[in-house]
């Protein structure tokens, strides 16, 4: 077993415990760095895979700036303890059968799908995920979407402040 | 590394996410159970743009095949952040109005 393929199930098994911990804590604030975990976890597995520009944002997009959103508010409001309300237990007991049904299902599905048998994922080589390249495709195919997103980003703005001052 | 591994990765971490937006009752962790739905789907583009990445890589090196998957989790990402950002602030707006985020507080919007 190569150092690549060791750093593989050690990312996933990273990232399957760490986001069964998000939903198992009971404290928020621990579910938020548990999440952090997971997004570090993904960006492992992107530089596994070579798109060193989308690990790199990644981390800085969702581990920096969404997470330290999440515990803003969760801070400002005071959530930080155990305040959770008990839900009937057969609520739950139904959520999770019902996810790993779908997981079976999908799982199967996936397993008897021909076209995806014997295909690998190119590991350390290929150079689309550098940001040279990122960057001509991005300023040139898809500038469109692009300006269109920072239009998003505006509205998203200001509706964040009109909902916030209310 | 066989594209099937990533697959069930990616399943897996989606299939966390739907059970944690439904056993849950605190809005913000149903928020972060869908932002884990949304990453298990960028790693999926990802491993999928590498994957036929490497088929166009054994016959032409420089080949730029598999681009757009990486772009489009770019975009994804664009507009995971704008989604946070107003759904923060509805969280917010709720706890004003009802000094708590449980979401069983909003069934009072059926009638």
């Amino acid at each position: 077993m190569g150092i690549v393929q060791i750093l593989f199930w050690f990312l996933t098994a990273l990232a399957l415990v760490s986001a069964l911990m998000v939903l198992l804590s009971k404290n928020p604030v621990f579910s938020v760095l548990w999440l952090i975990a997971v997004f570090f976890a993904i960006s492992g597995h992107y530089i596994l895979l070579n798109a060193q520009f989308l690990a790199i944002v990644n981390m800085i997009v969702y581990a920096g700036a969404i997470m330290v959103l999440f515990l803003f508010v969760i801070m400002l409001m005071n959530l930080n303890k155990e305040t959770e309300p008990q839900k009937n237990i057969w609520m739950k007991i139904a959520g999770a059968v019902s996810g790993g049904c779908l997981l079976m299902v999908l799982i199967s599905l996936v397993k008897q799908a021909n076209e995806m048998t014997g295909k690998t994922a190119l590991m350390k080589d290929g150079n689309i995920g550098l940001i040279g390249n990122l960057g001509k495709a991005l300023f040139s195919d898809f500038v469109v979407p692009f300006e269109i997103s920072s239009v998003l980003f505006l509205s998203a703005m200001v509706g964040a402040v009109v909902i916030g001052k209310k | 590394m066989p594209i099937q591994y990533y697959i069930f990765l990616a399943l897996a971490l989606f299939t966390i996410g739907i059970v944690g937006v439904l056993t849950r009752r605190n809005a913000i962790i149903i928020f972060m159970c869908v932002e884990l739905m949304l990453n298990a789907t960028n790693l999926l583009l990802v491993a999928f743009s590498k994957m036929h990445h490497g088929l166009a890589y054994a016959s032409d090196k420089a080949s730029l095949v598999g681009i757009d998957g990486q772009l489009f989790v770019f975009f994804i990402m664009v507009v995971a952040a704008a989604e946070v950002s107003v759904g923060l602030a509805i969280i917010v707006m709720m706890y004003r109005n009802t000094h708590s985020v449980d979401i069983n507080f909003l069934n009072r919007l059926k009638n």
